[in-house]
């Protein structure tokens, strides 16, 4: 009996580690507030991307008919009106900017990850990519100013379009890198052992197995470029005319942009020029959003290694 | 090689060596290639050659003193950028401290199981939909909506603590608060979803030891998974301060465009970007070239952050496939 009792008290003396998880404990307590803290915070962030789309659908919403698409801007004192030739800018300039930057980043990307992936050259071509992703957009404007309007001595669409393609290469080429990359090595051995040439091997197997990911790529470098107001200020100007006068395509002119538009618009003291600006807002976040959309609906065809 | 072969070739059979028409095919496609990648060294060559060379004359002219300068007076000739300075890195060191905050707790509430699966991937894309939205919807959005959302509480802490630095002008409109508050949003996914990926490539098992010796989850989380990351963490943030210091739509619509040097969160200033945008536009002769020095010099700070940023990344990725596996 003795024995019993001081086996216990020997016991009761050991410090056992409390092993059940309870709430009153500090350790746990301070656990479950940083959980919360955190998710407060992620909820938090998400708030103001819900008061755009809400603004965006309140105030740009009254505004939105089809006379918008058909009409070009008002002045100061008018109201109505509309911004269809700002919407034509804006595609138009994207869509140089994409015929230039598509086929030159997909071209090197092949260069990158199929002929050399690990020369010298490709870890350069690598990093002057990655330099060009981080570059401010003002500075493309700023140089296709210098390197295009100095020169043609016109504000015009193709300037807009050439700082627009200097933002959308890295996007291209990285992602059609990647893309590339996730093509399975035993299509291409496939295709080789066939005695394809090289060349016969991309056109064929990588490039079409690549394709939906390098779509996506292109995609969000899209939706990039058409919402980039910056490089555009100074290399397409905005204007209040169609890109199209008379019968003929005015490309050395300078073009509208939704996104000058909405710049311009927004610090005027005029009420229909506000609105007008919520609703071209209205109008380039849904261009935007639908073609990032897109893009994302192509990722999910990719092919997974 | 493939000419020598033809001989050996039955010319009933279906196989045959690539003729000499997709050899040189080949060759060209491959030199198309390669010429294109080059284009891609000299296209970053050739923009700070542009840059540099239309500043050349401004940058003779003006010298160090435009640095330090703090007048901007086309009509006089008078040209100083230390506010515009002084304004980009303030702004963006604000920024980077709301939107650091924010995006790496919202990289780690979403990487350590917090959410089903599901849920994650929702935040995921909400957080990657604030990136979607143009730089200049945010500045209309800035000016209608935070703006004024802000104004009473910042002049009342204006009035009751405006003796402390930070609070001493009233805001009247635009200023730096609301400027760097939407910076700081702008600049969210960047640093949330580059973090993310450095916490979420931390080995699993150095997280389940941590629990294994009874760690709770922010014991493991702050102790183990943070340290081991934090030269991602590190480098997300720097490559968010790049993006702070380059980014310029918010920021012409939103910091008032006023040349002056303060601490004071709530007084217009102005930033590099800013005073390009709004000057470039209907700027004389004399002021684009100017205006081109000032181009530089934001070249030369975002192309500095930038290197560092992408170094940082590296030196990351290196220490963690050390680790890993």
């Amino acid at each position: 009996m003795n024995d019993e009792i001081e086996i216990s008290e020997s016991f009761a003396d050991v410090d056992f580690p409390r092993l059940e998880r309870s709430l009153r404990h500090p350790r746990t307590l301070l656990s479950a507030f940083l959980s919360l803290m955190t998710g407060v915070v992620t909820v938090v962030a998400c708030i103001p991307l819900f008061s755009v789309l809400f603004m965006l659908i309140y105030r740009g919403g009254k505004r939105l008919s089809l006379s918008l698409l058909t009409e070009t801007p008002p002045s100061a004192f008018e109201s109505g009106g509309g911004f269809g030739n700002a919407i034509v800018g804006t595609l138009t300039m994207v869509g140089i900017a994409a015929l230039i930057a598509v086929p030159f980043g997909i071209l090197a990307a092949v260069f990158l990850a199929e002929f050399g992936p690990k020369s010298k050259t490709a870890s350069a071509v690598r990093f002057c990519a990655k330099l060009l992703t981080g570059f401010p957009s003002i500075l493309a404007g700023v140089f296709a100013y210098a390197a295009v309007v100095l020169l043609t001595g016109t504000y015009s669409a193709p300037a807009g379009g050439i700082a627009l393609s200097i933002l959308m290469l890295p996007i291209v080429m990285l992602t059609a890198e990647e893309s590339i990359k996730m093509v399975p090595q035993k299509m291409k051995e496939a295709a080789i052992g066939m005695g394809a040439t090289q060349t016969q091997v991309v056109w064929r197997v990588i490039l079409p197995t690549a394709m939906p990911g390098m779509l996506t790529g292109v995609m969000l470098a899209v939706a990039r470029a058409a919402g980039e107001t910056a490089p555009l200020l100074f290399t397409a100007l905005n204007s209040n005319y169609w890109i199209v006068q008379d019968g003929s395509l005015a490309l050395m002119e300078p073009t509208a942009s939704l996104a000058v538009l909405i710049f311009n618009f927004s610090g005027v003291p005029f009420e229909s020029q506000i609105e007008l600006a919520w609703a071209a807002a209205l109008v380039l976040v849904l261009i935007v959003l639908v073609i990032n959309i897109v893009g994302q609906v192509l990722s999910r065809k990719r092919v997974t290694r | 090689m493939a000419i020598t072969l033809e001989g050996d070739v039955p010319t009933d059979s279906v196989a045959s060596p690539p003729s000499s028409l997709d050899v040189a095919g080949d060759r060209t496609f491959r030199g198309m290639t390669y010429m294109f990648s080059w284009m891609t060294i000299f296209l970053v060559l050739y923009i700070l050659y542009e840059i540099a060379g239309k500043a050349a004359p401004a940058v003779k002219e003006y010298g160090v003193g435009f640095i330090t300068g703090t007048t901007w007076d086309a009509n006089r000739g008078e040209f100083g950028v230390f506010p515009e300075i002084w304004g980009t890195l303030y702004s963006a060191i604000l920024a980077l401290m709301i939107g650091g905050f924010f995006g790496v707790s919202i990289a780690i509430f979403l990487t350590q199981d917090f959410l089903s699966p599901k849920l994650e991937l929702v935040f995921k894309n909400i957080v990657e939909l604030l990136a979607a939205i143009p730089s200049v919807v945010y500045g209309l959005w800035g000016i209608y909506v935070v703006i004024p959302a802000i104004r009473p509480t910042a002049n009342w802490i204006h009035e009751h603590l405006g003796w402390i630095p930070f609070f001493e002008t009233s805001l009247s409109g635009p200023g730096m608060l609301p400027a760097a508050m939407v910076l700081s949003i702008m600049v969210l996914p960047t640093i949330s979803a580059v973090s993310r990926d450095a916490i979420s490539s931390v080995p699993h098992k150095l997280k389940e030891a941590a629990f294994g010796l009874g760690a709770t989850r922010w014991e493991a989380i702050v102790g183990v998974i943070i340290p081991t990351s934090a030269t991602g963490i590190f480098g997300a943030l720097v490559l968010g301060f790049g993006r702070a210091l380059g980014e310029t739509m918010a920021l012409a619509m939103l910091v008032g465009n006023s040349n002056q040097v303060s601490l004071s969160l709530f007084s217009p200033a102005n930033t590099l970007a800013a005073l390009l945008a709004n000057n470039f536009p209907e700027a004389g002769k004399q002021e684009e070239g100017v205006l081109m020095y000032a181009a530089l010099i934001l070249m030369a700070i975002t192309l500095l952050v930038n290197l560092l940023g992408t170094a940082i990344m590296n030196r990351a990725s290196r220490r963690l496939s050390g680790v890993a596996r």
